[in-house]
């Protein structure tokens, strides 16, 4: 009697809060749309075929590809800038790592059968980029941010400079040519419109986020958020802090390498330019375009950063980073968290305005 | 052998001067800011630009981008820094990456992205043997110029008011100011200051560093390892850090030429490890 009563207790105590959580954690219709768009800017190509354009969406596949692929990579950052707080600027060595990993698997193993299936690649790029991340995990945990952002720097550098300097194995400062990937699943071959590279890309980052969306809304996701508001108090309330972040940098790691080895196959090419500084650069700056600590803040900063790129470098190439630079600056000194926080300020005011129908809105 | 030596020490002098204003503005607003090496690069086109296109002396160049680039500095720490004083690191990480890409763009606008190269007066060429060693005059020159300038720094850090005003500032910016310090000037001109010494430290290594519109994120990393190896409360720190890179990059390169920056890179990483405060700092309990 009393054990069911207490159990009662603990039970109603729990309710609101673990609701809460799980209210958090469902499926929005705004994230249907995202993904909506996502599938519709695939589906926008065939278009052609059937006798009709589609204006304002771009009927560029390879675009769209890179854009998915650099998502996920902008993604990756967002897990340890976002959640964790891990100000990292190194992220670039992990992506290179995963592409040279991929591309190096395609190359020689397509030979010997199954190590040139993509899929395998991809969780090879992943689990060597892991690996490196979780070995360099370690020197992430001490000092202050700019202790952190020099590591990391530090890191990308020194793998930069070995991919430079490998030339029998990467191809040195020519590139990693001829990765050729066996089909995906054994049925899809990469074909030279880009259409598997595509759905291969957006099922990948889709995959990768739902896992991402899971985590960051599981305990582990909690935690992480409270060691990024004070790691102290979070220790005090008996958190393993450093194994948290070593776990988050080195998932964050994994998932930068899976990106890396995405491009390395869907282009077929590896070279040095992966793992330059200003892949990491840029990447860190989709996430801050987007909005850090939303997830969907490094898909949507990749989208407009890739499309802006492309379009600034029709009109001046080379001097594109100009803008890039302007817009950044800009964001820094006037907007906060990017344009998922503009939005949110927009769709809050709009909330204001318009007083919500009886229990629709809380 | 001693010819290295040499050469690496006027090199590491050249990084100090260049890395100087960095490490005391770190020091002092504990403000990250990267595109340090865009003042340096103006400075270093600013020569290129005197001397090549209006055949005006080497000797002048080098106070004018002196004075342009603080006059830059002071301009853009009033506009633009000021307002990032109180941000997180990583915006001003942001801000500064910024700040490089437009410095890169506009001067590959403007100059082209080749590399700039200048051509010093005759009397600065040439080398001459001493004790078996071959010294380059224009090296015994950057030598001279950036020796006396850390005397002279040493000396106004040291002995004058504002240096104990300055010191008093980076060891407790609070206190300092509750003493009725105006930090916030001090800030301001040693801002100036370190920009235009990273200016004539530009056009001092117009010919030696190349000149080109990456420079500021080429050497950016330079700047950072002599930070973490020198540590930001004092300048003697940085000095001998910035020796010691010069000293092991020019022998790395000449030794190990196939390794390349791969050993000051790990060097750095390795400091910042286990000395997260820098190889020379003092060590300061708080």
């Amino acid at each position: 009697m009393s054990v069911a009563s207490a159990t009662d207790m603990s039970a109603a105590a729990a309710g609101p809060a673990s609701l809460r959580l799980m209210s958090a954690a469902r499926w929005r219709w705004y994230e249907f749309l995202f993904w909506g768009i996502a599938v519709a800017c695939g589906l926008s190509t065939l278009a052609p075929a059937l006798g009709f354009t589609v204006p304002v969406i771009p009927t560029k596949l390879m675009l769209m590809s890179e854009i998915l692929i650099l998502g996920l990579l902008a993604l990756s950052i967002d897990l340890t800038l976002g959640y964790a707080g891990l100000v990292t600027l190194g992220q670039g060595a992990f992506f290179g790592i995963g592409a040279y990993t991929a591309g190096l698997m395609a190359k020689y193993g397509a030979g010997v059968a199954p190590l040139s299936d993509p899929l395998l690649g991809l969780l090879g790029a992943g689990l060597a980029a892991g690996v490196v991340g979780f070995a360099t995990s370690f020197l992430v945990l001490r000092g202050s941010d700019l202790t952190r952002l020099m590591v990391t720097l530090g890191v990308a550098l020194i793998v930069e400079e070995l991919v430079n300097k490998l030339k029998d194995i990467t191809g040195g400062t020519d590139g990693l040519q001829g990765v050729m990937s066996s089909s995906v699943l054994g049925i899809w071959d990469f074909d030279l419109y880009g259409y598997t590279a595509f759905w291969y890309a957006l099922g990948i980052t889709f995959l990768c986020f739902w896992f991402c969306r899971r985590l960051v809304n599981s305990p582990f996701g909690y935690s992480l958020r409270a060691i990024k508001g004070n790691a102290l108090r979070a220790r005090a309330i008996g958190m393993p802090v450093n194994a948290r972040l070593i776990q988050v940098y080195t998932l964050s790691a994994f998932i930068a390498g899976v990106a890396g080895g995405l491009l390395a196959q869907t282009t077929q090419f590896a070279s040095p330019d992966m793992v330059a500084f200003h892949r990491s650069a840029d990447s860190l700056l989709m996430v801050i375009f987007g909005g850090a600590g939303h997830l969907y803040g490094g898909l949507i900063g990749a989208a407009i950063f890739r499309v802006m790129q492309d379009f600034l470098s029709n009109i001046t190439p080379q001097y594109w980073l100009f803008w890039v630079g302007i817009v950044l600056i800009l964001l820094v000194l006037f907007v906060r968290n990017g344009v998922i926080g503009l939005m949110m300020a927009a769709s809050q005011k709009y909330i204001a305005k318009v007083p919500p129908k009886s229990g629709a809105l809380k | 052998m001693l010819t290295i030596l040499f050469d690496g020490v006027a090199y590491g002098m050249l990084l100090f001067v260049l890395s100087v204003g960095l490490c005391v503005t770190l020091g002092l607003m504990n403000f990250i800011n990267l595109a340090h090496g865009a003042f340096a690069m103006a400075g270093g086109y600013l020569t290129v630009v005197m001397m090549n296109w209006y055949g005006i002396s080497f000797y002048w160049c080098l106070p004018a981008a002196f004075i342009v680039s603080a006059v830059l500095g002071v301009f853009l720490e009033r506009t633009l820094y000021s307002r990032l004083y109180d941000k997180t690191h990583l915006d001003q990480v942001l801000f500064s990456i910024g700040l490089i890409f437009v410095a890169t763009a506009a001067v590959d606008y403007v100059m082209g992205a080749s590399q700039q190269i200048i051509n010093l007066p005759a009397h600065l060429n040439g080398r001459f043997e001493f004790l078996g060693a071959s010294i380059g005059v224009y090296r015994l020159f950057v030598i001279v110029i950036c020796g006396l300038l850390t005397v002279a720094l040493q000396f106004v850090i040291g002995r004058t008011r504002f240096g104990s005003r300055l010191r008093a500032s980076v060891d407790d910016g609070r206190v300092a100011r509750g003493l009725g310090i105006d930090v916030t000037f001090i800030f301001a001109l040693t801002f100036a200051f370190g920009s235009g010494l990273a200016g004539l430290g530009g056009a001092l290594g117009a010919s030696i560093l190349s000149m080109d519109p990456t420079f500021p994120l080429k050497y950016m990393i330079y700047f950072l390892i002599v930070i973490a190896v020198g540590g930001t409360t004092t300048i003697t720190g940085p000095f001998f850090a910035s020796i010691l890179l010069g000293v092991a990059d020019v022998a790395g390169k000449y030794f190990v030429p196939s390794i390349g920056g791969f050993i000051i890179y790990s060097i750095m990483v390795l400091v910042l490890i286990f000395k997260p405060e820098g190889l020379f700092a003092r060590s300061t309990k708080r």
